[in-house]
């Protein structure tokens, strides 16, 4: 038993200790309600149906092209930003008002079609050119096409950030069993399980999809059997895109906040949550993506507060970067996933 | 009929490119400096070399006949079409609640001050000659065309660094009666123009005879190669420092920052350059470095002196135990992720790194760190009495350091470890099994890197003072990696350039300091795609890269007299 080997099971060990002692240390404490506990698990979801959205664009672009395309985060900023606009304008003419799902509507059409136009755009731009070169520059080239798009969004329309219209809905909660659940997260979460379903419909239920399928399996056979890789690419990046899209007006929704640089660590969380669930996977990204909201949202409450962490939520990010490493190390082709990851090196 | 459709796609091209300039509000502030003051902008000049490149690359590949000089021109003249089109919807519409750089400025400048349909017109009709001027000087003999080039990039750089080289010229009675003639106020006098243009043609052809005279006589022995590396080094080193005393102490400044980085730059390049680790967890390291130094040496509540028994520590007693420290947590983020590969790797450490940020500042780790406020009063070093204080002092300090971890750097590039380090880069299964020990390789490479980087960090802790956790972003590590890509991954020469164009450069252009990210990924994609081996490669590097370019015709007959 080397010194890895020991440093590795003390790594173990220590987040095992933390997760344990700290859920005991709260139960015990007992500082907080079932109210509480439930706004935790119900922000949870919303966030993990976020997240699960922006991981499927991460992994389905991983399947196919095996690159971390490190800009999908920003991709979801950029239809953020599309739907700030639209939003905003159905909020003065007072359209959010009187029919808020035609207005919420059509912030997503414009958003999805910024986004996926976006994505698109840097698939035949950047990562096109780099499809067989082996080694770092598609994932240098991923990097640059982040800077590239954060910077000309914050050029454009500028540094200061920017919020998204109330939704002004009185009451603000459903009410279910005394217990109050925000109308927008059950919006949220509805509309994502909707576009998750289609997306998993067109994976497994049309040509296209199949055809995905197949590239991401093995791409010379599949081009041999007469795919058109190219239009299979292009397809994968305009559904991640269009997914990252909505994810982002709805994450826009949520938090109220659109900023230039707000798709870049939720990007990085959304990844680990796609590896988590077995990357090139796609039911295994929905699960990790809402696996990963749950664990943030309740676990500075029930892990950091437990082990008498002051200000808990400041390390809400350590949460999803340890699982994010633990993950890597550990058990990298994820929950569901096959042992693509090992391949890759 | 394809050349017809290949120029309107590259007019369209490179006019979306000026539209992206215009739109996130580079080229109104581009528009504020001026190169020829009162007629020549460096805006202007944006667009100019915009129009020339369009003629130029739709005459590349065209044979030299009256339709490609008609191609090259109507390239120019649809590169102008985006903007004209801008110009005429902001004309009509006010976008300026949605796109804030759409200012009244750029309208003046895309429409030359004209009324709409002539300004316009006047645009599209000066892209299509420019159009046709890229194209006649693409076909011009070499010697002319780099003359020009020569003469052109003299002006423009004393134009574009003015500021500094007028600072630089008033300190001196006979150079200030040189800059009157040549500047006045922001910029060059025509007069100054032309001169500096003509200085730049005489030094083209210079050095144009030189290279030949040179490669006639033949490159000599290999005592006489290193003779004259080590003549260049040392002139390099006289100049880098006889020229902050001269330039000022922002200079000084700059380049102490350029040394920092340069620091970080060796780190990382033993990490990713030798060994192929792609580390973007590299700011951590940094961190350590500096939060270890300003515990023992701060004057303030958290130093360790104020609550243990420990002693408050000089500069110079706390460096070698923050460089300790950073190897010490290089090799501990280097355990957990000995079996981690490729991209993942990248993103472990980039989580790793992350972590270290967000405990940096909170408030958790707060009675020993210092969380967001930071640890202020980092007393400067000192020799004897003589207290380092300025700049140019610290200058030298990081020149020093740089100096020695650059000889550790060569002499670990070319040692044993380095070949490991090689090997383990180009494949890590055959690494291992030709007997490399792959955790000692690896464990090394982190903390010897670390290292570098806690040096780093000792030296920025000093030079600033204070330190707050917001210094400490993931950007650092990723402006670090830049410049080892831009530079040469795996020089060392390479990590100097690397240095001086990404870091130094944005410094010096403070304005444009915002944009600098922008630069930054378009340069990353873009010189992935046009040089991926770096401004200053090993040549091992650019052998592996362009080993297809090299390959040798093979022809029949040899291959038959091979067989006989």
């Amino acid at each position: 038993m080397n010194f890895v080997d020991i440093a590795l099971w003390a790594m173990r060990f220590t987040v095992l200790a933390v997760v344990l002692g700290g859920t005991i240390g709260t139960l015990i404490r007992s500082r907080y309600g079932i109210t509480e506990w439930l706004d935790f698990l119900v922000f949870g979801v919303t966030l993990g149906s976020i997240y699960a959205q922006v991981a499927l664009g991460y992994t389905m672009v991983y399947g196919v092209l095996r690159l971390i395309n490190f800009a999908h985060g920003d991709i979801m900023m950029t239809g953020a930003f599309a739907g700030y606009f639209v939003a905003t304008a159905t909020d003065h003419s007072g359209l959010l008002a009187s029919d808020p799902f035609l207005a919420i509507g059509l912030t997503l059409l414009v958003s999805v079609a910024v986004s996926t136009t976006i994505a698109v755009l840097t698939e035949r731009l950047a990562y096109r050119p780099f499809r067989h070169v082996r080694g770092l520059a598609p994932l240098i080239c991923a990097i640059g096409v982040s800077f590239f798009l954060e910077q000309t969004f914050r050029g454009m329309f500028g540094s200061s950030i920017k919020a998204y219209p109330d939704l002004h809905w009185t009451p603000a909660d459903f009410v279910i069993g005394g217990y109050p659940i925000p109308k927008i997260d059950v919006l949220v979460v509805a509309c994502a399980i909707i576009s998750m379903a289609v997306l998993y419909a067109i994976v497994h239920h049309t040509r296209m999809g199949t055809a995905m399928r197949a590239v991401a399996e093995d791409t010379d056979t599949a081009a041999l059997m007469g795919i058109d890789v190219n239009r299979v690419v292009v397809f994968t990046f305009a559904l991640g895109g269009a997914m990252a899209g909505i994810a982002g007006v709805f994450y826009a929704f949520v938090f109220k906040q659109v900023y230039f640089y707000m798709g870049f660590t939720p990007g990085i969380k959304a990844f680990g949550a796609a590896v988590l669930g077995g990357i090139g996977n796609v039911p295994g990204a929905m699960i990790g993506g809402f696996f990963l909201g749950i664990v943030e949202s309740v676990g500075p409450a029930l892990f950091f507060d437990g082990i008498g962490i002051t200000a808990p939520y400041q390390l809400r990010d350590v949460i999803a970067f340890t699982l994010l490493i633990m993950v890597l190390i550990f058990r990298p082709h994820g929950l569901l996933g096959e042992r693509l990851a090992k391949q890759r090196a | 009929m394809t050349h017809l459709r290949s120029s309107l796609f590259l007019g369209f091209a490179f006019g979306i490119v000026a539209l992206h300039l215009a739109v996130v509000g580079l080229l109104p502030m581009l528009n504020q400096r001026w190169i020829i003051i009162g007629t020549l902008s460096l805006g202007h000049g944006t667009l100019l070399a915009i129009g020339l490149g369009a003629g130029a690359f739709a005459a590349r590949y065209q044979v030299r006949r009256l339709s490609t000089v008609l191609h090259a021109a109507i390239a120019g003249a649809i590169a102008a079409l985006p903007l004209a089109a801008l110009a005429t919807v902001m004309l009509h519409v006010n976008l300026r609640w949605m796109f804030i750089a759409l200012s009244p400025d750029l309208l003046h400048m895309l429409t030359f001050g004209l009324a709409a349909p002539i300004g316009l017109g006047l645009l599209m009709f000066a892209g299509g000659a420019l159009g046709v001027a890229g194209c006649l000087l693409s076909w011009a003999p070499a010697r002319l065309r780099h003359a020009l080039i020569w003469g052109c990039t003299a002006f423009v750089i004393a134009g574009v660094f003015q500021e500094l080289i007028q600072i630089m010229m008033q300190a001196n009675d006979w150079t200030a009666t040189i800059q009157d003639v040549l500047y006045t106020w922001e910029g060059l006098t025509p007069q100054g123009a032309a001169i500096l243009f003509l200085c730049g043609v005489l030094a083209g052809g210079g050095s144009g005879l030189l290279r030949t005279r040179t490669a006639a006589r033949g490159n000599g022995s290999p005592q006489a190669v290193r003779r004259r590396r080590s003549t260049n080094m040392a002139i390099v080193l006289a100049v880098l420092i006889v020229f902050p005393l001269v330039a000022g102490s922002y200079i000084g400044q700059v380049m102490m920052l350029v040394g920092l980085y340069i620091l970080m730059g060796m780190g990382l390049n033993l990490e990713v350059g030798l060994a192929g680790l792609l580390d973007l967890g590299f700011v951590a390291f940094f961190a350590v470095g500096a939060y270890t130094t300003a515990i023992l040496t701060a004057d303030s509540a958290h130093a360790l002196a104020s609550y243990t028994v420990l002693p408050s520590l000089t500069i110079w007693e706390a460096m070698p135990i923050s460089v300790l420290m950073a190897v010490v947590v290089g090799v501990a983020f280097g355990m957990p992720v000995l079996g981690v590969r490729g991209d993942y790797l990248a993103v472990a450490t980039m989580g790793l790194g992350e972590i270290v940020r967000v405990l940096v500042a909170s408030d958790f780790a707060a009675p020993l760190l210092g969380g967001a406020q930071g640890i202020l009063q980092i007393p400067r070093p000192a020799i004897g009495g003589l207290v380092l204080n300025d700049p140019v002092a610290l200058f030298y300090v990081t020149l020093a350091a740089a100096m020695v971890a650059a000889w550790f750097a060569w002499r670990l590039e070319n040692s044993r470890l380095g070949r490991a380090w090689m090997a383990l880069r180009d494949d890590e299964d055959v690494a291992q099994a030709l007997g490399i020990n792959l955790v000692k390789a690896k464990l090394l490479a982190y903390g010897l890197g670390a290292a570098f980087a806690g040096l780093a960090g000792s030296i920025f802790a000093t030079m600033l003072g204070a330190i707050y956790p917001s210094s400490f972003q993931l950007l650092i590590s990723i402006n670090v990696l830049a410049l080892i890509i831009v530079g040469g991954m795996g020089s060392l020469p390479g990590v100097v350039v690397g240095a001086a164009v990404l870091i130094g450069l944005p410094e010096l252009l403070r304005e444009f300091g915002e944009y600098r990210y922008l630069f930054y990924g378009a340069a990353l994609v873009i010189m992935m795609r046009i040089r991926p081996e770096g401004l200053w490669p090993s040549p091992t590097r650019r052998r592996e890269l362009h080993a297809d370019d090299a390959l040798p015709e093979t022809d029949g007959e040899s291959i038959a007299m091979a067989a006989d």
